[in-house]
């Protein structure tokens, strides 16, 4: 079972966490500065993998976001690459040749589609296809739902209630 | 416009989330940011405060935006329970993304969040139930778990594949919180396997191995009931045998992600299973032939082949391919596979000892691999595969990487070299000439105990002493920096010195050295400023040692030591001194003194005990006593005794409850003995680094004529006891008075009046704890045959509250080839003495 999972940008910077493990938040930030630092440091003909306490850190570089995953004993690194690979796939396809900005302003989509390929720490959906739809389907419901709001709010008007 | 204006100092619009997150990419410095940051959480505070509905969406994920760049943001807590309660998708798709990130188990809220997850999690909205089961996924408190399982469990039976493999996810995150109630959930599992859909077939193998890791029984009954095995493979099967599906493909591999979850299964079910084994045997293997392994995917099914075949009770065959797949990952120019091939072959080498040896020219290879955490593994992967054939050529290896290997792998690797040279060596010249090279390359990463090891396997060969003495002064003139190396050089030079010169070792170049090229060297040593205390302490010794090896240069010698008289260094002053003195009032007893070393008995504990040498053998060899007394100036290079004598001390110092039967098993005997005595006892040996050398300069100083001399004529407060006699052994004690107060000096005298000698002769005492005793070293340890020759030992004995004196003895020899054990008890010390 994968227990968290983080992007960071190559200045250290946040930019998604996804904890499948009760954290304090003090414990999480600790424990993301001190992967950021270490995967940082690494260079580049170093492998992917970490030891890191008594789990196994897997971690790629796309562009300007490293994905960072930390993952179980048992758990297979190689195919956690693939979990990587996959979950950029769907950004990619989702936002059109995906880049770190639209990571950055759009992080809550970014985090939408990650709960549709995981769940609880494992992948819950091994098509794309399936993850993809069930996306598209709730950004309609989500529009249907706003159509009538954003309109007056473009007009500058608040609706109070 | 004017309406607007209005409108908008009642209640302003919140700023939106891009044009938040756009004024705090733009702020130049981080207090910048923090002023951004405070401000807006000020506003969405404020708005919160107002109730405002509309815009708690927008406002919570800003907050979430914030909260991502490290600023707290508890506050949003309650308004993401707001937004959850709401009919608007939007709200709840905020409001469980806040959950999921600002709460986590421990949160106090959760009771609230509990109650929304149950009343969505029957929403007729498939979309809203998955946020719930999501955040159900994630948050997961053991009562959350315990308050939604039955709807859990209701929701696998689902007839919608999306709503079903999330409820599964579901059930394995509350089987790994609260396995008790796994029971129920196992009903449900039964026909999940036969399903189509490729997420509910793998949720479902995730949350049956998931219940076979947590319970046995269950694992049985899957096992046996279930027929899961052969259900497994037919998934398998149909996975690589299906034709291309464009919906489940990796780069020309079907599913990877279901067929490495599947063999993990397989693992679990065939891992003490042999019929269980054994019906997997043929799917894996052909997993293993027909997998296209020109990408990464195709790998990751590789390693859980390999590793399930290494998990269950496979056929001998199927090891050796599983084997031979890791020894093709280590040519794979990808640095990844390579890593995961050495790292499974370090957790296979002990099972698989042959097949790993095949690989072993490729496993050294990779030593030299550019990534560190691979040259790391190969490294510790190497030393696995040493075995007495292989040795020289590995070790060729190992030693041109620890020349080249990075700082931090130096110890390590010193270490292990020296190790496998011990275990594994063909002869002690190649042995000591690896671990020489060992010092020579790693310098000052050599740890402490590789120089006493080396030093006492140098000691143990005798005919190769000329040749490692000049190994070493070649090894010292070349660079005397490091440390370790030099004080194995300088011991070596001190000892061996004068084998040096008439020393011919075939295929080795004739050295043209001299004497005085020799104490050039150890000179140099001695007054660098790089040279540590140690080493510098193994140096005077040395010249010393030279003084009694050497016949040309023994006036140089006494110079330089001389000159250590004024040094800063107590020790070295302290040695200097001695040395000194030794040169001009003892000069007769300076050869005798500076004998060979005997050969240094290896201890149970060598490690320990080895550790400290360097300080024993200090000790031993400059011992300051021996100018006091004449009675043990033989005895003070004599080792055996006083090292038997610091093992009584090591267990006096664990205390008496917990005798450490491993060390000298006459000290035990003798602590019993001391039971009847009553209190703990205290031994002082002359040996033990305890002792301060300040009393030891003084003594040098200004007392040796008067003990001297009390020896020598003898004294009125002088008297002679009787301590034991039996079977012909008998041990006679001369008590006087020292000169200073409340100390009596006893030499024992021991002789042997029968026809066979006695040899080993080992003579230990122990006095109550109210005295304070030092036993000094003995003059040897051989008794010859009718009173031919004797054994002398001195005891000094402070007795500062002047009580009778009791003392008991032990004492043990060999003769004709039986170890015989004498106990004895003297009482009868006279009065006089301590008045």
């Amino acid at each position: 079972m994968m227990q968290f999972m983080l992007l960071f940008s190559r200045q250290g910077k946040l930019r998604l966490q996804k904890w499948f493990v009760a954290h304090t938040d003090k414990v999480k930030k600790k424990i993301t500065r001190e992967l950021v630092t270490l995967v940082l440091g690494r260079k580049p003909k170093m492998c992917s993998f970490l030891e890191w306490k008594d789990l196994k850190v897997v971690y790629k570089r796309y562009a300007s976001l490293y994905f960072c995953c930390a993952i179980e004993p048992e758990d297979n690194e190689l195919l956690t690459l693939e979990i990587i690979h996959r979950y950029v796939e769907l950004l990619d396809k989702y936002f059109g040749s995906v880049c770190e900005l639209d990571i950055i302003f759009n992080f809550e989509k970014a985090y939408f589609m990650l709960d549709e390929f995981l769940l609880g720490g494992e992948v819950q959906e091994t098509s794309k296809k399936n993850v993809l739809k069930a996306i598209a389907a709730q950004d309609l419901l989500q529009e249907e739902n706003d159509e009538p709001k954003s309109i007056l709010e473009e007009m500058g008007f608040t609706v109070s209630s | 416009m004017k309406k607007r204006d209005i409108f908008q100092s009642i209640m302003p619009t919140p700023k939106r989330l891009r044009d938040l997150i756009r004024e705090i990419r733009s702020a130049r410095t981080a207090a910048d940011e923090r002023s951004v940051v405070n401000k807006e959480c000020a506003a969405i505070r404020e708005s919160f405060r107002d109730e405002d509905n509309t815009y708690r969406c927008r406002n919570v994920a800003k907050l979430l935006y914030i909260h991502m760049l490290g600023y707290p943001a508890h506050f949003g807590q309650l308004e993401c329970m707001k937004l959850i309660a709401s009919p608007r998708f939007t709200d709840k798709r905020i409001g469980y993304l806040g959950c999921m990130l600002l709460l986590d188990e421990r949160q106090d809220v959760h009771l609230l969040v509990t109650n929304s997850l149950k009343n969505d999690l029957s929403h007729q909205t498939q979309y809203i139930q998955s946020l719930a089961l999501c955040t159900l996924g994630v948050i997961c408190s053991a009562e959350m778990c315990r308050d939604l399982a039955g709807e859990i469990e209701k929701m696998i039976k689902s007839a919608n594949a999306y709503i079903k493999k999330k409820s599964i996810l579901c059930a394995y995150r509350i089987i790994r919180k609260v396995p008790d109630l796994m029971e129920m959930f196992i009903p449900s599992t039964r026909s999940l396997l036969n399903e189509k859909n490729h997420g509910v077939l793998f949720t479902a193998v995730c949350l049956i191995t998931e219940m076979c890791e947590k319970s046995p029984d269950t694992l049985h009954h899957f096992r046996k009931e279930y027929e899961l095995v052969p259900q497994l493979v037919r998934i398998l099967k149909n996975l690589i045998m299906a034709g291309y599906s464009p919906e489940h493909d990796v780069s020309g591999v079907s599913d990877p992600f279901l067929q490495v979850k599947i063999l993990r299964l397989l693992r679990r079910l065939g891992k003490t299973d042999l019929e269980a084994s054994e019906t997997m045997n043929d799917i894996l293997a052909q997993v293993a032939t027909n997998t296209d392994t020109s990408k990464n995917v195709g790998h990751a099914i590789l390693y859980e082949i390999v590793l399930t075949i290494m998990g269950i009770q496979s056929e001998a065959g199927l090891r050796v391919l599983a084997v031979n797949i890791l020894g093709r990952f280590l040519l794979n120019n990808d640095k990844n596979i390579r890593y995961i091939a050495l790292n499974t072959l370090l957790r296979v080498v002990q099972a698989d000892y042959n097949a790993v040896q095949r690989h072993r020219t490729t496993i050294v290879d990779c030593l030299k691999d550019p990534d560190i955490s691979i040259r790391k593994r190969a490294m510790e992967l190497s030393f696995a595969l040493i075995n007495a054939n292989n040795v020289r050529g590995m070790m060729k290896e190992l030693l041109h990487f620890l020349e080249n290997c990075d700082q931090e792998f130096k110890a390590d690797c010193c270490s292990n070299i020296v190790m496998s040279a011990s275990k594994y060596s063909p002869n002690k010249r190649w042995h000591i000439d690896t671990v020489l090279k060992v010092l020579v390359m790693a310098g000052n990463h050599v740890r402490g105990d590789v120089v006493s090891m080396l030093i006492q396997l140098i000691s143990e060969t005798k005919t190769l002493h000329g040749y490692i003495a000049l190994q070493m002064y070649k090894a010292l003139s070349n660079d005397f920096t490091q440390q370790p190396m030099a004080q194995v050089a300088i011991w070596c030079i001190g000892e061996y010195g004068e084998h040096m010169f008439s020393t011919n070792v075939e295929d080795e170049e004739p050295v043209d050295v001299s004497e005085d090229d020799v104490v050039k060297v150890v000179e140099k040593v001695l007054s660098n400023n790089n040279s540590n205390e140690i080493t510098k302490e193994y140096a005077i010794t040395t010249l010393m040692k030279l003084s009694s090896r050497f016949t040309s240069t023994v006036p140089r010698i006494r110079q330089i030591i001389e000159v250590y008289g004024s040094s800063t260094n107590v020790e070295l002053q302290q040695r200097s001194v001695e040395y000194t003195n030794l040169f001009s009032k003892f000069d007769h007893l300076r050869p005798a003194l500076l004998e060979h070393m005997p050969l240094l008995e290896v201890h149970a504990r060598s490690r320990s005990v080895m550790e400290d040498e360097g300080q024993e053998e200090e000790n031993l060899l400059g011992g300051v006593e021996a100018t006091n007394n004449e009675n043990n100036i033989n005895t003070m290079i004599n080792p055996p005794v006083p090292t038997e004598g610091s093992s009584i001390l090591d267990l006096i110092g664990n205390g008496p409850s917990k005798p450490d039967t491993t060390s000298g098993g006459g000290a035990v005997d003798l602590l019993d003995l001391l039971g009847d005595l009553g209190s703990t006892p205290t031994i002082n040996n002359n040996t033990t680094p305890t002792q301060s050398s300040g009393n030891n300069l003084l003594d040098g100083f200004l007392s040796p004529e008067p003990s001297h001399t009390n020896q020598m004529n003898g004294d009125s407060s002088l008297c002679k006891i009787v301590a034991f006699s039996r079977n012909d052994l008998l041990v006679e004690m001369m008590c006087e008075k020292d000169t200073e107060p409340n100390i009596v000096v006893i030499n024992v005298k021991a002789t042997n009046s029968s026809s066979t000698p006695m040899s080993d002769f080992v003579f230990q005492a122990a006095v109550p704890k109210s005295f304070q005793m030092q036993l000094q070293s003995p003059s040897g340890t051989n008794l010859p045959a009718s009173n031919q020759g004797e054994v002398t030992q001195v005891i000094k004995i402070n007795n500062t509250q002047k009580t009778q004196l009791k003392m008991r003895l032990k004492m043990t020899y060999c003769q004709n080839g039986n170890t015989v054990t004498e106990l004895g008890e003297v009482n009868t010390f006279p009065q006089h003495l301590w008045t």
